[in-house]
C-alpha cells in the first residue's frame, strides 16, 4: 500500500514537473545564468503552499515535521559540491529521471555519474562521519525554533518576501 | 489555464500544485518528497552485482541497502508522469544534446556526456553529504522551515551560479 502511494505521488509529481517545464537543462541553467527563473517560480510556489499546509497539519495535532539535522560542515560543503555538479549537469536527481521520461535521454550520462558519486560517498563514509559530518552539528532545528518565535510569523515574512521576489521577476521579465 | 510560450503550464500554478501534493502526501502517509536516497540504493544494487564483497562490507550500503521503497516508487512514478504529460501535449522529444549546450559547444555527444557524467558525480556526492537534494532539502526542507534546508539550498545555488557562469562565460577579446 505504501509502495502504491509512492507510485501515485510520483506520477502526479512527474506530471507537474513536466507541465511546469522544469525538467529541461535550459530551464535549470537558465536560472543559474539568471536569465529564466521558471524553476525558482515553480519551486518557491510549492514551498509557499506546502509550508502553510504542513504547519496547519501540525497545528491540528498531526506531528507532521520530519526534519533533517543541521550540520554546518555537511550542509555547506555538501551543498556547494552539489551546486558545482548541478551547474555542469544541469539536472538534479528528481528532474534527471523526469527528463528521461520526456525523451531527453542525455540525462543518462549524469544518472550514471550519480551512481558513481553515491558509491564514492559510500566508500568515504567512515571518514566523513568522523570529520565533515561532525562539524557544527546543531541537530534538528527550524528557523522559528532558533529565533524563538511562532512559525506563523516566519511563514508570513516568507510569503511577503517571496511574492515580492515574484513581482520583481515579472517586472524584469526573467 | 494560462500557458507559457513553450506550451507549458504557468510555473506558479504547477508549483503550487506540487505544494498541495506534498501536503496530501504528508497528511495521508507521513512521507516527504525526496529523490537522492534512491540513487544510493541503485548504487548499492550495482555494487552488489559487480563487487559483492565490497557491498557487503560497506557501512553506508548496509544502512541504505538495495531496496525498493516508497521513494523508489516515487522515482518510477516521476518517469511515468513526465512521459504521460509529454505525450499529453506532444512535447516528448528524443534529445541527445540539450539545445542550449549545442548552441555554445556543438552537438558532440561525448563532450556533453563527459561533462554531465562528472557533474553527476559531484551532484550526488554533495547531495549525500548534505543529506538531501533540491527535493529533500529544497522543497521538503524549506516547507518545514528547517535550518538545514535553507543552508543547503543556499549552497546549491551558490555552487551552481559560479559553475554555470564559468561554463557559459563571455569570451574575452
Amino acid at each position: 500500500m505504501n509502495l502504491l502511494w509512492g507510485l501515485l505521488t510520483g506520477i502526479v509529481f512527474g506530471f507537474l514537473l513536466q507541465k511546469g517545464r522544469v525538467l529541461r537543462y535550459e530551464k535549470q541553467l537558465g536560472a543559474l545564468r539568471l536569465q529564466d527563473m521558471t524553476i525558482i517560480k515553480f519551486m518557491m510556489s510549492g514551498i509557499l503552499v506546502g509550508m502553510v499546509g504542513i504547519y496547519a497539519l501540525n497545528a491540528f495535532g498531526q506531528d507532521a515535521l520530519n526534519l533533517k539535522a543541521t550540520i554546518l560542515g555537511a550542509n555547506v560543503i555538501g551543498g556547494l559540491l552539489f551546486g558545482i555538479g548541478w551547474g555542469l549537469y544541469g539536472l538534479c536527481p528528481g528532474t534527471a529521471i523526469g527528463a528521461l521520461g520526456e525523451g531527453r535521454w542525455h540525462a543518462l550520462f549524469g544518472i550514471v555519474g550519480m551512481w558513481v558519486g553515491a558509491a564514492l560517498f559510500a566508500a568515504l563514509y567512515p571518514w566523513l562521519t568522523e570529520t565533515v559530518m561532525t562539524w557544527g552539528d546543531f541537530g534538528k532545528i527550524t528557523l522559528p525554533g532558533i529565533l524563538g518565535i511562532s512559525p506563523w510569523i516566519v511563514i508570513v515574512v516568507m510569503l511577503v518576501a517571496v511574492v515580492a521576489l515574484f513581482r520583481w521577476f515579472e517586472k524584469i521579465k526573467i | 489555464m494560462s500557458t507559457t510560450n513553450d506550451g507549458g503550464w504557468n510555473p506558479y500554478v504547477a508549483g503550487a500544485l506540487v505544494g498541495v501534493l506534498a501536503i496530501l502526501s504528508v497528511g495521508l502517509t507521513g512521507q516527504f518528497l525526496g529523490a537522492s536516497t534512491t540513487f544510493v540504493r541503485m548504487a548499492a544494487a550495482i555494487t552488489q552485482w559487480i563487487a559483492p564483497a565490497q557491498a557487503e562490507a560497506n557501512e553506508y550500503f548496509q544502512r541504505v541497502g538495495p531496496r525498493l521503497d516508497w521513494q523508489g516508487m516515487v522515482l518510477i512514478g516521476i518517469l511515468l508522469g513526465a512521459a504521460l504529460a509529454a505525450w499529453h501535449d506532444r512535447s516528448f522529444k528524443v534529445e541527445a544534446v540539450p539545445p542550449m549546450w549545442a548552441e555554445r559547444f556543438g552537438t558532440n555527444l561525448w563532450r556533453r556526456g563527459a561533462v554531465a557524467f562528472v557533474g553527476g558525480i559531484f551532484a550526488m556526492f554533495g547531495a549525500r553529504l548534505a543529506d538531501g537534494c533540491p527535493s529533500g532539502h529544497g522543497l521538503s526542507g524549506l516547507m518545514q522551515l528547517s535550518v538545514s534546508g535553507f543552508i543547503s539550498l543556499a549552497g546549491f545555488f551558490a555552487g551552481g551560479l559560479v559553475v554555470a557562469n564559468l561554463v557559459y562565460r563571455r569570451k574575452t577579446q
